[in-house]
């Protein structure tokens, strides 16, 4: 008794900045207004619900953009277990746009069927507040909490269509896969604790090492936690849920799992690399170089041979994964530390506002066609032009065509692997230039049909898109143009010399 | 090296000019059909005015420095610019390049082919108008890359919608090996540029660095640039996209893709490949001789199987390329000048050819050549006009053609400093020899189209088909041929422009 009281007396309350996490605020604070909303109102007034969740999402982006331009730069809390930089900005601000748009996605997909609106809301919202979390953790603890915060949710929303047996296998397949990836990382962290005696990300950076008498144990410790991530982000070979999951999940979540949830696990990778395994490099880079050649080319040549459209996104949003992968393979060596977090960091911006653009033309498309066959698609520019020349570009974008966004991301990430100047970093590069070839076996693919073929039924009535798919495809085309054309503005978030010092190293 | 900035608005006005009036097609509905050749006809109109007000304000006194130069602030981060600029070199394709789209544009004003869509199929056009003359302008290799990549998809559709039967097979084709060239193409700039210390994708200044990189290392950066380059123009052995693609491309694509794409590539090696890295391009200078004169006698010997009449002028492009690329592995400024020479030359001509062989497609229904015949008496002025081209295409004195070729032949008895002298003349006589070939496959094509009588059963419409040359034909071939007779005669209009241009590239190899 005595024992505690003392303990008592020595805690002092954690200083909090409120500021500091106020986007996590506001979230908060929506998805509970939209639970209670849910209870009270009117089946019909259900509609209510999206404005809320939108508006939830646009408000959070008030404060990052406030905190963006603030004068401090690094808020650090707890410790530093929780860190807002600018680093964490850009990626908050990022998940918050792509919920964003998910949201308007959603909200004509989720009217039609038997949708539970508020629960389907309330999931998304908590799905990105978990987000929201990865972006500041600095602590194993908390990428952990946060990771579980981000999944859980997901896992229900990928069964979302309760009577439907492909999206229950879907919610199971990716459950299962995704407590296995858990556990699996959580005894890599815990033998990172073991070592380290902390949990703390920096700590342990000072610890892991490759060398010494525990050098066996440090690598097992990185290797067991790169691969819970692998699973994330849908690395070959820990790929297999992600097609399964991808075409059983209602399109919308499917969109939200292959944008936000991947970046997620790649912001969770980018941190650690950076904060805390700086000192084991000859562990994780060969281990990332070839989860890199290997989920690009695999991902790419099973794209090749898929005939449902939301498949085939699904390998190819596997295979630039393993694009976004390819810096880190380099990350650690001498030159190449900024230009590969610029790389990532990029990637992610760029691949988010093109995949949701493809996302959004397929749900636009399906909405009439009632089928995800590739073949769907065909004649589409004939009947629905402006749809067609959407596609067109973000097809482009994807298979790294300039002048639109995929060629920067893609740009920055082989020059990063050439600054390294080593023949890793030349051989991955060759390997991607071949693989963004391949790429466009698909991507073409999807073209013809949308330019070449004509109507598989002859069905030819437009399309008349309803008003919010129109804003995300308005959105993310606007976005898929500015950044393949001024790259700069993209650039300008992903500009690590700030943001690599502001992890702290 | 010195560069000029006045006017430093015309290039970019030139160069993206067309897209304004793409923006002005979009908004237009897809109804009004004459509405929207007139709009495409205008802009192509004003591009080719502000080329010719360029070519006007161009100091042909100073032909060797870059002019109109613009460099503004484009990607800083990765050290990329906006910088344009012309010297005598790039003038010529520029405006090459619009005067084949405007007459193209011209030629598609009755003839928009199958499926229609004239909306699209125009703004296509002058979206590929845009990426040509600004592949021709740009000084920066990231700018250049995002220029030459620009051209691929348009010509992908082209192809992939108005094309033949096998239509989408050619298109793909075409697009995955431009593609695989050109991703090498990028890792090797890439290298260049750290190799080069890091600081500037600018190529004037990748010129004055590139030859202190290790002889070795400029090899390898070398090869990636081959690969991207030679699948454009195309050489032997990456050439098998060709003929698919001329073959199955609407006329439009087909005149486009000979008259300028195939020059990207032949282009990017004398501005880039050679002055970045002369070291490497000596090493190399035989290789891309041996496979240039095996294009010239595959080519050749290609063409003369070939039973289609334009997959005949396909073929003749490999051989004509194989000249241009002959001129470039001599590294002297004689044979840089023949193949720039040839370039131009092979542009007027075999987009004059492939012009008759849309025309003849339209009017017969086929270009298979055993069902042609008789033309010049079916269709005299037609027929004359495809023998001055065949004439022309085959390197008869006095025309355009032999201006790139004969003096390509010629250089390669003497090639640059350091380099073997027999290889080079051992390549001379084969492709003394595949002029021969030429002329043979070029007259006996002649000889089965225009003469003999006139085959009237080709077609389920009959006779009625066979018109003699229109209006729109007139309008759009007239200049091409005015051009292939002027040249022909006059060769020094052109060499003066190219020559001290030229003689700055080649700088490094001793001129």
């Amino acid at each position: 008794m005595q024992h505690l009281q003392i303990i008592a007396a020595q805690w002092v309350a954690p200083k909090i900045d409120y500021f500091a996490l106020a986007p996590e605020i506001v979230v908060v604070v929506g998805l509970c207004a939209v639970l209670l909303l849910d209870l009270f109102i009117d089946q019909r007034k259900q509609w209510l619900l999206t404005i809320v969740s939108s508006f939830t999402l646009l408000a959070a982006m008030l404060p990052v953009l406030m905190l963006g331009l603030s004068e401090t730069s690094v808020r650090s809390m707890f410790d530093g277990r929780y860190v807002v930089d600018d680093f964490s900005l850009v990626i908050k601000g990022l998940f918050l746009l792509a919920g964003y748009v998910v949201v308007l996605l959603s909200s004509s997909h989720v009217e039609q069927g038997e949708y539970w609106r508020g629960e389907y809301w309330f999931l998304l919202l908590t799905s990105l507040l978990g987000m929201l979390m990865m972006a500041s953790s600095r602590d194993l603890v908390s990428i952990f909490v946060a990771l579980e915060f981000l999944s859980i949710p997901a896992y229900m929303l990928a069964a979302w269509r309760k009577r439907d047996a492909k999206s229950n296998e879907a919610g199971v397949k990716y459950f299962l896969l995704g407590v296995f990836a858990s556990a699996v990382m959580l005894y890599g962290m815990s033998l990172m604790y073991g070592v380290a005696n902390s949990t703390l990300l920096v700590d342990i950076a000072k610890t892991l090492t490759t060398t010494g008498d525990f050098a066996a144990v440090h690598a097992l410790a990185v290797v067991f936690v790169i691969v819970g991530f692998a699973f994330k982000v849908s690395a070959v070979p820990f790929h297999t849920w992600a097609p399964d999951t991808y075409e059983g999940a209602p399109t919308p979540v499917t969109a939200f799992l292959s944008v936000a949830s991947k970046a997620a696990g790649f912001v969770a990778l980018v941190v650690l690399i950076y904060t805390a395994f700086p000192a084991s490099q000859d562990v994780w880079q060969p281990f990332i170089w070839v989860l890199s050649a290997l989920t690009m080319t695999v991902g790419n040549v099973l794209a090749l041979k898929q005939h449902n459209i939301v498949r085939m996104i699904a390998y190819s949003s596997i295979s630039q994964g393993g694009f976004v992968l390819m810096p880190l393979a380099v990350a650690g060596m001498a030159g190449s530390e900024n230009s590969a977090l610029r790389s990532v960091v990029l990637y992610m911006i760029v691949y988010a506002a093109t995949n949701l653009g493809v996302f959004a033309v397929i749900l636009a498309v399906s909405a009439k066609t009632r089928s995800g066959e590739i073949s769907s698609f065909g004649g589409l520019f004939s009947y629905a032009p402006s749809l067609g020349v959407l596609m067109t570009l973000f097809l482009a974008s994807l298979a790294g065509i300039p002048p639109l966004g995929g060629w920067i991301a893609k740009f920055v990430a082989f020059q990063s692997l050439l600054q390294s100047q080593s023949n890793w970093g030349y051989a991955l590069a060759i390997i991607g230039a071949v693989n963004s070839v391949v790429a466009f076996g698909y991507y073409g693919n999807v073209m013809r049909e949308i330019w070449m073929r004509p109507p598989p039924d002859g069905d030819v009535t437009p399309i008349v898109a309803p008003g919010s798919l129109r804003l995300a495809l308005t959105l993310t085309s606007a976005l898929t143009l500015v950044f393949g054309i001024l790259p700069s503005v993209g650039l300008r978030f992903a500009d690590l010399a700030e943001i690599a010092g502001a992890i702290t190293r | 090296m010195n560069m000029l900035q006045d006017n430093n608005w015309l290039l970019s006005v030139g160069t993206f000019l067309p897209l304004v009036g793409v923006v002005v097609l979009l908004l237009m509905p897809k109804a009004q059909d004459s509405a929207i050749k007139n709009v495409a006809l205008l802009t192509s109109i004003a591009t080719l005015i502000v080329g010719v007000y360029t070519a006007f304000k161009f100091d042909y006194g100073q032909a060797e420095k870059l002019q109109f130069v613009a460099d503004v602030n484009w990607i800083s981060v990765i050290k990329s610019s906006y910088l344009i600029g012309l010297d005598g070199i790039s003038l010529p394709l520029y405006l090459l390049s619009m005067i084949i789209t405007l007459l193209v544009v011209i030629y598609s004003l009755d003839h928009v082919p199958s499926p229609g869509k004239p909306k699209s199929f125009f703004a296509l056009l002058l979206v590929l108008q845009t990426g040509m003359a600004g592949t021709f302008i740009a000084q920066d290799l990231i700018l250049f890359f995002v220029f030459f990549e620009l051209v691929l998809l348009p010509m992908f559709f082209l192809i992939g919608v108005w094309g033949g039967e096998q239509r989408q097979y050619a298109s793909i084709k075409f697009f995955l090996y431009t593609m695989f060239g050109s991703a090498l193409m990028l890792v090797a700039f890439l290298a260049l540029f750290f190799k080069t210390g890091a600081e500037s994708f600018s190529i004037p200044f990748l010129i004055e660095n590139g030859a202190g990189i290790a002889k070795t290392t400029q090899i390898w950066i070398f090869a990636g640039m081959f690969v991207g380059f030679a699948v454009k123009v195309p050489m032997f052995p990456f050439h098998t996209w060709l003929p698919d693609a001329h073959t199955q491309a609407p006329t439009q694509g087909s005149v486009i893709l000979a008259a300028i794409l195939l020059k990207l590539g032949t282009y990017g090696f004398v501005r880039i490949a050679l002055p970045t890295l002369p070291d490497a391009a000596r090493e190399w200078a035989p290789y891309i001789g041996g496979l240039a004169v095996i294009g010239i006698i595959y080519g050749a010997l290609g063409c003369l199987a070939q039973s289609d009449m334009k997959r005949l002028i396909a073929f003749s492009s490999v051989a004509h390329m194989g000249f241009v690329m002959l001129g470039i592995s001599t590294l002297t400024s004689f044979g840089v000048n023949a193949a720039m020479f040839g370039m131009v030359a092979h542009g007027l001509i075999t987009g004059m050819l492939f012009f008759i062989a849309g025309s003849v497609k339209e009017r017969y229904h086929t270009l298979e050549i055993a069902k042609l015949g008789g033309m010049l008496t079916a269709m005299p002025r037609l027929g004359w006009i495809f023998g001055f081209c065949a004439m022309a295409s085959l390197g008869l004195p006095g025309l355009a053609g032999f201006w790139g070729e004969f003096p390509a032949i010629l250089s390669a008895y003497n090639p640059a400093e350091g380099l073997n002298e027999s290889t080079f003349r051992v390549f001379m006589v084969i492709a003394a020899l595949g002029t021969v070939l030429a002329a043979a496959y070029l007259l006996w094509m002649f000889q089965r189209v225009a003469f003999g009588t006139a085959k009237t059963t080709s077609s389920h419409t009959g006779h009625d088909d066979l018109h003699d040359v229109t209006t729109h034909e007139w309008i759009a071939w007239t200049p091409l041929l005015i051009g292939i007779l002027v040249l022909g005669v006059l060769p020094n209009l052109l060499f003066s422009v190219l020559e001290p241009a030229v003689q700055i590239t080649l700088k490094a190899f001793g001129g």
